[in-house]
């Protein structure tokens, strides 16, 4: 059985999930995502025709809540652990060029 | 009984006659984790001494005034560090977190803090609840009291030492595969995990929403249903929290299993449970038939997929929920870059360990074009068949009857090689997440001086039947007297 991801594979997932991923690195991650899809596979052996996908087992269907304003998080408490700020706001490398 | 050992209802019981202080109590278990913290390892952030002593000051002073006092009210507890705490910082143990001060306080604790437990600090875990040893930490190791160089279990393995050590009296953990029952098992104390909605998730950093619930840990089956009374219950800020009226769980505690019919499904007993395991859970067995329950073996043929389907669905829901870790709102930036994506690539490359990593990735994997049907939908409806047959089993039986582990607690190093192997420690507590249902573990027998759990599985919220059962084998195997002895390995 040939390996369900190979290295080009697990790159390219890595930049789906934006996660800088030593080059270095990239073959143990393929032989070890390898294995567990192999071992995983076992599923496709179960019959599932017409099972319907489970997305909670204990699913409380339409929750709702009276549209109340309550007290939230204040401004100068929601950036206060932000790597970098400026005037209340989070503070990133640019975005747009030429601005 | 030295102070540090006692249990919560004693301690209250204690406060309540005036026998101790809340500060004594304070202070026996500050004195303990002075003595073992260093070979235990069990907390990631201690509270400053003055500022536990000053709670518990406040709970005297509030008696002296003669106020009442909640079952915790004075109780020197513990959380894990993936719960959010105002008084401490919260990393979840990777770096990713480090120096992170939650500006809001978890339901869980907050209905803690509002019976005026004394809280020590929080504690060691597998990187973002990954793993099942602890050594996933980017805090440093956690041993086990038991063998000192024996894993605690995880990832809650710091609540569970910390409990087991006297380090503190009773415990918050998660669970999202196992993750309290396990480390449960692997430390000699008891641990259970609410139906799926009975405990608020709301400030506990998101693993796998559709299976992650805050669980308690205590040396003893009552603290363990009292502790649950005291976080359990609807919250507005977590929609999935049931809105039905929580149980006294204490009321639940019946010394014997009359009328009880109890499964024993064959599943879990297959290939792969070693032998000291196998024989404590028939000797547990026969023991519940002793106290009066009718026993039966049963199957659930579809179980020994669920490992499978839990590393497509865990890590699916882990990859999109780590997603918000991207170095601008919280945690830890890369340094020197000037673009955005590069950023974030980098962040997220340096702040998450090589366990978070595999599942992100296999996660991602799982979820892309092309493979979703074949993953994460597939995993879905096995999961679908897994809630259907613990539905069928538990409609003719009261409980479930089964190992919490496979093994007793495994050496350090023994599975960090081999993911899968690493994984399989949880076979026996993963189906029961996929189904939502509630679980709890207890000693049941010790091999080579090792504690073995015995997990009792239930109805959705009949939480008070585990309980029940989990209390009358308690009381009548008398286990829970013996103690670690905490001494390092030998050579």
């Amino acid at each position: 059985m040939g390996a369900t991801i190979g290295e080009e594979q697990v790159r390219h997932v890595a930049a789906l999930a934006r996660l800088a991923l030593p080059e270095a690195d990239v073959s143990r991650y393929a032989r070890e995502l390898d294995r567990i899809l192999e071992h995983v596979a076992r599923l496709q052996a179960i019959d599932t025709a017409d099972i319907p996908l489970t997305s909670n087992a204990l699913v409380v269907a339409g929750v709702l809540r009276p549209d109340e304003a309550r007290p939230g998080l204040s401004g100068e408490d929601a950036v206060r652990n932000a790597p970098a700020q400026h005037a209340g706001m989070y503070q990133v490398p640019r975005v747009l060029d030429g601005a | 009984m030295e102070l540090y050992e006692w249990p919560a209802h004693r301690i209250h019981r204690g406060l309540v006659t005036g026998e101790v202080s809340a500060r004594e109590v304070a202070l026996a278990t500050l004195d303990r984790i002075g003595q073992v913290e260093s070979s235990v390892g069990a907390y990631l952030h201690l509270r400053p001494r003055e500022d536990v002593l000053a709670d518990a000051d406040a709970v005297d002073a509030a008696l002296r005034r003669g106020e009442s006092l909640a079952a915790f009210g004075g109780v020197p507890v513990a959380i894990k560090d993936n719960m959010c705490c105002r008084l401490l910082p919260t990393t979840c143990a990777s770096r990713i977190l480090e120096g992170f001060h939650p500006p809001y306080d978890a339901t869980a604790v907050t209905r803690l803090q509002g019976q005026r437990a004394v809280l020590l600090g929080n504690t060691n875990m597998d990187e973002f609840a990954m793993g099942s040893s602890t050594e996933h930490s980017a805090g440093g190791v956690t041993r086990n009291p038991w063998d000192l160089g024996r894993v605690p279990g995880g990832s809650s393995g710091g609540s569970a030492a910390a409990v087991a050590a006297g380090e503190a009296v009773v415990a918050l953990g998660s669970d999202t595969g196992g993750s309290v029952r396990q480390p449960a098992a692997f430390c000699g104390v008891v641990g259970l995990k609410p139906t799926y909605g009975r405990v608020s998730r709301f400030g506990l950093v998101a693993f796998a929403s559709s299976l992650d619930q805050i669980g308690p840990f205590g040396r003893d089956v009552r603290d363990v249903a009292l502790l649950l009374g005291a976080v359990a219950g609807h919250d507005p800020a977590d929609a999935t929290s049931r809105p039905a009226e929580v149980p006294d769980f204490e009321a639940a505690l019946v010394p014997d299993c009359r009328g009880l019919r109890l499964g024993v499904p064959r599943e879990f007993l297959a290939a792969g449970v070693s032998p000291e395991v196998r024989a404590a859970i028939a000797a547990a067995v026969d023991l519940l038939v002793e106290l009066g329950a009718e026993v039966q073996e049963c199957s659930l043929p579809t179980v020994p997929y669920a490992l499978d389907a839990y590393y497509v669905i865990a890590p699916a829901e882990a990859s999109s929920n780590l997603a918000r870790f991207e170095g601008v709102r919280f945690g830890r930036r890369a340094q020197g870059t000037s673009d955005y994506v590069e950023m974030f690539r980098r962040s997220r490359g340096e702040g998450f360990g090589p366990e978070v990593r595999r599942r992100i990735m296999l996660g991602t994997y799982a979820l892309s074009a092309g493979y979703y049907d074949q993953y994460y939908g597939k995993a879905q409806q096995v999961r679908t068949l897994i809630c259907r047959e613990f539905e069928e089993a538990l409609s003719g039986y009261a409980a479930l009857v089964t190992p919490t582990a496979p093994s007793v607690a495994f050496g350090f190093a023994e599975k960090m090689d081999d993911p899968l192997q690493m994984y399989a420690s949880d076979v026996c507590t993963v189906p029961i997440n996929l189904a939502g249902l509630p679980a709890v573990s207890l000693p049941c027998g010790f091999s080579n001086g090792l504690p073995i759990g015995l997990q009792f599985i239930g109805r959705a919220f009949d939480e008070e039947t585990i309980l029940r059962l989990a209390y009358a084998y308690e009381q009548a195997a008398d286990l829970r007297h013996r103690r670690p002895p905490i001494v390092a390995p030998r050579g």
